[in-house]
Parts: C-alpha cells; structure tokens; sequence
C-alpha cells in the first residue's frame, strides 16, 4: 500500500506541467513592490486573495520581474507614442489634456469607476473612448482592440504597485451585484460558473492548466500562448465560450459589471499590468 | 414536421449515435433514488476500448481533465478537481457509474462535473465551443454509445488491475 500511493505521488509530480513557487514575492526591477496576497475583502468568501502571478511557472514568473524582459512593456511605449500623438478634429492628444502618462497614477486602482455626469459604470476602456469621442473627436477604439489594449497598459504601467480599490456600493451597488449574479451563474453545456474555477478550485490542475483565483489585477496581461496583449473582456469572453456556452460581447453591460465584481474581489491586490501570463 | 424530416430525423439521430431502436433518449433515462441508471442506454455491451479514447480525447469525455487515472498515465496532463479514478469500480456498480457519467448532478446534487447525456435545461447553451448561441435541444456531449464505452472502461478500473 506504501509503495503505491509512493508511486501515485511520483505520477502526480510527473504529469504537473510546470512547478510555480506559489510562495514568492513580486518586486519588479529590484525595487517595485507589487502585493500579489492580501486579506480577502469582507465580500469574498475565501481566506485571502491572490494573484495570477503566484500560480505561474518560475519561468514565467521571472519575465514579469524585470521590465526588459517583460515583453508587454514594448506596447506601453507604443501606447506612449500614441499619448502625445494629435489625433481627430479638435486637435487634442490625451497629453493636451492630462499632462504625462505619470499624472494618471491612481487611475486604474479604482476602475471601473461611478460616472456622475453619464449615469453609469465605466471601465477604464469605456472612459478612454469618451475622451476620444467627445474631447478629442476622433474614432473610438475597438473595445479589446490593441490600440486600446496598448493604452490600457500603460495606465496599469504608472500605477504598478498601487492596490486595487474599487468601490462595490453607493450608485455601483446594482451593476456590482448584476456581476456577483454572473459570476455565480453556472452556464452552458458544461454548467460551469467562474466560481466553480477560480472560488473552489484554484490551486488545482484542470488538464495542463493550474487554476488561478481569475483575478484582474495583472491586466492587460501578456499570453505567451498568444504573444500579445490580452484585456479583460477578451479574457472574460475565452472562459465562458469555455464552458461551451454563449458568451457576452466585449463592453456590454453584462462584463462591464462582470468586471466591477471581478475587480473587487482583488481590492488590496495590486496593480500589476501589464504582467505576463502563459 | 413533415413526416419525411421527421424520419430524416430518426434517422439522422440513429446514425450520430450509432445504434438502433433500444437507445434511450437523454431526455427518457430514468435515474434511480442515489442517481443510478441500470439499463443500459443502448442495450449493447460497451466497448471499453473506445472509451478510453472518449476518456483522454478533448472533443469528448475529456474525463482526465479533471481525474487522475494511473491506468492512463501515458496520456499526459491529468487535473486534480475531481477524485482520481483508481479502483472506481470496487466503490461504484456498473448503474452507479451509467448514472454519474449520464448526469452526475443526480448523484452528486451540485457537482462541478458535466453531464454528459443531457440535451437541455442549459443557461445560454453555446454551440459548442465558438461563443456562439444555440438552440435547445444540444446534441448531447457522449453519444449513448460513448457513455456505454466509458462505463465499460470504468468497469476495468478495480484493485486487482
Ligand atoms: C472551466 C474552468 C474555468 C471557468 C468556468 C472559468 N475560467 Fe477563468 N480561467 C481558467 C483557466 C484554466 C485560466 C488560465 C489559468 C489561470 O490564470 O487561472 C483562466 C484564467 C482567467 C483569468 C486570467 C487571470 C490572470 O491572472 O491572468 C481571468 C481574469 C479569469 N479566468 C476570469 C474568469 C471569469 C470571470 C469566469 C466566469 C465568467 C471564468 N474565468 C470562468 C478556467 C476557467
Ligand atoms: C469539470 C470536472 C469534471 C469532469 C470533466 C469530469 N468529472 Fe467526474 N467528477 C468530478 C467531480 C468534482 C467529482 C466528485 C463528485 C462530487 O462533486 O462530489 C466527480 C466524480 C466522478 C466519479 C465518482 C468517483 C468516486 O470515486 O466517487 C466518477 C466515476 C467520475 N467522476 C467519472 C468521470 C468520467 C468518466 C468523466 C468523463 C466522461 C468525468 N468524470 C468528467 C469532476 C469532473
């Protein structure tokens, strides 16, 4: 009986497709301190919350520690590029109007975020085309985009390290509770919620995959798998076309408060994007 | 329906599930008290040759995406959200296990694990795996036939093997 279960255990050891260090600490560049583990908040029902970046490879892991390695930088500087760049019919570039890139730190923690003025709940992808449209009067971008994926990266880029903080009641209280409703919801074919995965079994391996807390705190992330920039929406859309169900589209109000919810599960969490996944 | 698309159906029906007038419907398996299903749902042996194929293959059973199978070690990547498999058939009869791999949820009310004889009764059923919406009834994951192979693999999963 010993040596079977001895053999079981070397099988297991075996098939696990890469060993992530599940213990380590984040610090970008030798002195960035990202907090990649942080006390649950009161509204999710889990001991404490994580990263994706605890749950991947050391490999992986390494490529989101230094900046030349991370290949996600390369599109914050084409997103640079395009911050100063004078574009539609009143002549603005976000620049003319927010000063440097820097000046927006603080931004992303708390997206997506009440807007007073419109009535509604936006995602940081939602008020970059209002800028757009409205101030700039240019075209809006593709929701998931890589223009928009681009610009995304560099907002997360000026806040790495700050926590998230996006507020779950006040006038976000329906459109946060439509996503807790969401992420409950056990659909398709294969009746699976994002809780199934991300809630009861993170941690686990489903086939070659090791399960994270579905968190997005790292977004826009770099896939290896697909050797670009992935936004959140996207993500949203591959998991549930994953269950064999029919998914939203990008920005409907559905994943808009799919995200609200999702992001405050990481509040404390902070903000890593543009991080590198597999 | 005309009655000619109605036979097309049939037969249609027939051939994607490859057997003959004894398959029982998804929607006509009768579950017993603890989820068992004791007939089977072709009236044919299973092959459990072929269901070691629906067993590993993506497409189909996909089981070891969420089991641990020793027997099935040369197929890589084995998930750990389900229990492993060794020795299932000294735990389960061959109805308990009709019944899980039909529809676990009647053994284990909320289980994670998909039915995999079930054509209806889905929040936004998809078309497959596109993202794409589709109409109910869905064609079933297994195939009665499939389900059959896969009990008659489970069935060679005890200690003395
Ligand atoms: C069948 C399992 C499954 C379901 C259901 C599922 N996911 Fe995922 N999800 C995965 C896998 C596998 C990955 C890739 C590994 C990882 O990061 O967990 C992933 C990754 C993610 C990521 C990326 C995390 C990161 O750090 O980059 C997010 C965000 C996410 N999922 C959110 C969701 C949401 C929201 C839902 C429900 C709408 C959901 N998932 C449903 C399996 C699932
Ligand atoms: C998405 C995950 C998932 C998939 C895919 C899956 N299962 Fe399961 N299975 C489970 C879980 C979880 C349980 C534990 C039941 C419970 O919830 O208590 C289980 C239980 C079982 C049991 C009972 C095991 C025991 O020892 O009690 C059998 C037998 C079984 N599964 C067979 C299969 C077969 C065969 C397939 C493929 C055709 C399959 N499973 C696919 C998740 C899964």
């Amino acid at each position: 009986m010993k040596t079977y279960a001895f053999a079981a255990l070397i099988g297991a050891v075996a098939m696990t497709p890469a060993w992530a260090d599940e213990e380590a600490d984040l610090v970008v560049n030798g002195d960035l301190e990202i907090t990649v583990r942080a006390p649950a908040p009161d509204h999710v029902p889990m001991s404490e919350v994580l990263s994706g970046w605890v749950f991947r490879s050391d490999e992986t892991q390494a490529l989101q520690m230094d900046d030349f390695d991370n290949p996600g930088m390369i599109f914050v500087d084409d997103a640079i590029e395009t911050w100063s760049t004078v574009e539609g019919n009143a002549g603005e570039s976000c620049q003319s109007c927010h000063g440097d890139p820097e000046k927006m730190a603080g931004v992303r923690p708390v997206y997506p975020k009440w807007n007073e003025e419109a009535g509604e709940v936006r995602t940081l992808a939602m008020q970059v085309n209002d800028c757009r449209e409205t101030r700039m009067e240019a075209e809006p971008w593709g929701y998931t985009s890589g223009d928009m994926a681009n610009m995304e990266a560099l907002l997360a880029s000026v806040s790495r390290g700050l926590p998230i903080n996006v507020a779950t009641d006040g006038p976000v209280a329906d459109a946060w509770a439509l996503g807790e409703e969401l992420y409950y919801t056990r659909t398709g074919q294969l009746e699976l919620s994002c809780a199934n995965c991300h809630e009861d079994n993170y941690g686990n391996n489903i086939r070659a995959d090791h399960l994270s807390q579905g968190q997005i705190n790292g977004f826009p992330t770099y896939r290896l798998k697909n050797a670009k920039l992935n936004t959140v929406h996207a993500r949203f859309k591959g998991c549930v076309r994953d269950t064999r169900a029919e998914t939203f589209s990008a920005g409907s109000p559905e994943f808009v408060a799919l995200e609200l919810y999702v992001a405050s599960r990481g509040n404390g969490l902070g903000v890593e994007g543009p991080s590198v996944r597999n | 329906m005309s009655y000619s698309t109605e036979f097309a159906a049939v037969i249609a029906g027939c051939l994607a599930t490859g057997a003959w007038a004894e398959t029982v419907a998804p929607t006509a398996v009768a579950y017993g008290e603890y989820g068992e299903v004791e007939m089977s749902l072709t009236g044919a042996p299973g092959d459990n040759a072929n269901g070691m194929v629906v067993m590993t293959n993506r497409g189909k059973g996909n089981c070891i995406a969420c089991h641990q199978v020793t027997a099935l070690e040369e197929f890589p990547f084995h998930g750990e959200v389900g229990p492993s498999l060794d020795g299932v058939a000294d735990r389960w009869t061959e109805s308990d296990l009709r019944g899980i791999v039909a529809n676990a949820k009647m053994a284990f009310p909320g289980t994670m694990m998909p039915a995999f004889y079930k054509t209806e009764g889905y929040i936004r059923p998809g078309d497959d795996y596109t993202g794409k919406a589709a109409q109910e009834p869905l064609a079933p994951i297994l195939t009665a036939q499939e389900v059959e192979d896969v009990v008659a693999y489970l069935m060679t999963l005890n200690e003395s093997n």
